[in-house]
C-alpha cells in the first residue's frame, strides 16, 4: 500500500484554491500564463504558490527567475522557497539542468512524492503549470490535486483550438470545473473560437517585450501581457473563485 | 526532516486501512523501506514511534521496518544492476532522496548507458502489512 496518497489532502489543506493552467498542446504559452498569473495575483496582494508539473519541459523557473542556488528547506518535509514573493516548487530543484526521461509510472510517482512531502504555507491560490496534453500527469493531477479548477490556454490557431476542444470535452466528462479559456498571442484580426459552455476570459496580446522580461518579474509585470493578465486575474479572483 | 513527512504518511495510511478493515486495535505494522530513497532509518523509526503513540488505534502496534535493496533493469539491453554499485555525489544522492524518480536524470545503464531503465525493487516507502484485532 502506497502510504503517500493518504497524506496529500493534509498537505493541500492550507490552500484555498488550486488553479491548474492547462493547454491541449505545447507552445501556446501555458507556462508564461501560469507564472504570470502567479505574479499578478501576488502583486494584487494574494498569497500565491506555483507548482511546475511540466516534468518534461519545466520552464516556470526561467520565467520567474531567481538565484540558482535556491533549494527548498527541509522541515518535516520540504518547505517551498519564496521566489519573488511566490512559494515555488519545481522538479528542477532536483534535476537541475539535466533531462529527466520519465515514463508514465515514474511521472505518477514523482507527482505523488512532490505532493506528499511539500508543506505549503497558507495560500489563497496555488497555480499549477500542467504538462501539455491529456496524458498521465493531467489525469493524475485531477485525481491528486483534489478538484483543481482548470484555466485553459489556447492561441487563435485552429491547430491549438482543435486540441483545446478535446481537453474541454475530457474535463467535462471528468466533472472537473473549468474557470475559462484565455487566448494567448491574440491578433486583432482573428476571432477566437468560443467553446460552448466555457467562459472566455480574455485575449492576451502578442507582446514583443515579453522575451526580454523573462526571469525579471519587475519588468515582466510592466509588459502589456502582464497588464492584460492582471485584468483577467482581477476578474477571476472576484467572480469565479 | 523529510523522514517525518513520510512517517506521517505511513501513519495516516495505517489509520485509514485500519478503519476500512474495521480493526479495533492495530497490533503490527510492517513497512518496507526502499534503498533508493536513502531514508535515515533511525530518524524514520523514531518519527514513527512518536506518531504512533498519538493514535489510539495504533498505540500498541509493533512497528517493523524492513530494508529493500534497490535494483534497476535497463529497458534497452535488459541488464540488471544494484543501486549500491552507483557512485553518486552527495548532492545527487540528496536529490534522489527527495524524489527517487530524479535517478533518471543521473543514473545510466552501466552496460549500454541508456537512461531508459526501470526501478524493479526498493524505490521508496511502502506499507507492506497491517495486523490487528476486529
Amino acid at each position: 500500500m502506497d502510504p503517500r496518497v493518504a497524506i496529500i489532502g493534509e498537505r493541500l489543506k492550507s490552500i484555498k484554491k488550486i488553479i491548474a493552467v492547462a493547454a491541449g498542446k505545447g507552445g501556446v504559452g501555458k507556462s508564461t500564463v501560469a507564472t504570470g498569473l502567479a505574479l499578478v495575483l501576488s502583486e494584487i496582494g494574494y498569497r500565491v504558490g506555483l507548482l511546475d508539473l511540466d516534468f518534461y519541459g519545466p520552464s516556470t523557473h526561467i520565467i520567474l527567475g531567481g538565484p540558482e542556488e535556491i533549494h527548498p528547506t527541509e522541515e518535516r518535509g520540504i518547505v517551498p522557497p519564496n521566489v519573488h514573493g511566490i512559494e515555488f516548487i519545481s522538479l528542477v530543484y532536483y534535476t537541475r539542468e539535466r533531462p529527466a526521461p520519465l515514463r508514465g509510472p515514474d511521472v505518477t510517482n514523482a507527482l505523488i512524492e512532490l505532493l506528499a512531502i511539500t508543506r505549503w504555507g497558507d495560500l489563497d491560490f496555488l497555480i499549477v503549470d500542467m504538462p501539455p496534453g491529456l496524458g498521465d500527469t493531467t489525469l493524475d493531477a485531477i485525481r491528486f490535486l483534489q478538484r483543481p479548477r482548470f484555466l485553459i490556454v489556447t492561441t487563435p490557431s485552429r491547430i491549438a483550438q482543435e486540441t483545446v476542444s478535446k481537453l474541454v470535452i475530457l474535463l467535462k466528462e471528468l466533472g472537473v470545473p473549468i474557470l475559462g479559456v484565455i487566448e494567448n498571442m491574440g491578433r486583432p484580426s482573428d476571432r477566437a473560437q468560443r467553446f460552448s459552455g466555457v467562459r472566455f476570459l480574455g485575449e492576451l496580446p502578442y507582446d514583443e517585450g515579453l522575451e526580454g522580461a523573462l526571469g525579471d518579474p519587475k519588468s515582466f509585470l510592466q509588459t502589456e501581457f502582464a497588464r492584460t493578465l492582471r485584468e483577467i486575474a482581477l476578474d477571476l479572483s472576484q467572480q469565479a473563485i | 526532516m523529510h523522514e517525518w513527512a513520510l512517517a506521517e504518511a505511513v501513519v495516516a495510511t495505517a489509520k485509514k486501512a485500519a478503519h476500512e478493515g474495521h480493526l479495533q486495535e492495530v497490533t503490527g505494522i510492517t513497512i518496507k523501506l526502499g534503498e533508493l530513497q536513502q531514508i535515515e532509518r533511525e530518524i524514520f523509526e523514531f518519527a514513527l514511534e512518536q506518531l504512533v503513540k498519538e493514535e489510539p488505534l495504533l498505540r500498541h502496534a509493533h512497528v517493523h521496518v524492513e530494508l529493500e535493496r534497490a535494483q534497476f533493469r535497463c529497458r534497452a539491453c535488459g541488464s540488471e544492476w544494484a543501486f549500491e554499485e552507483q557512485d553518486l555525489s552527495a548532492e545527487i544522492a540528496e536529490a534522489i532522496h527527495f524524489i527517487p524518480e530524479v535517478a533518471h536524470a543521473y543514473i545510466r545503464c552501466p552496460r549500454c548507458h541508456s537512461p531508459d531503465f526501470e526501478v524493479i525493487a526498493g524505490r521508496g516507502v511502502w506499507l507492506a502489512s497491517l495486523k490487528g484485532e476486529e
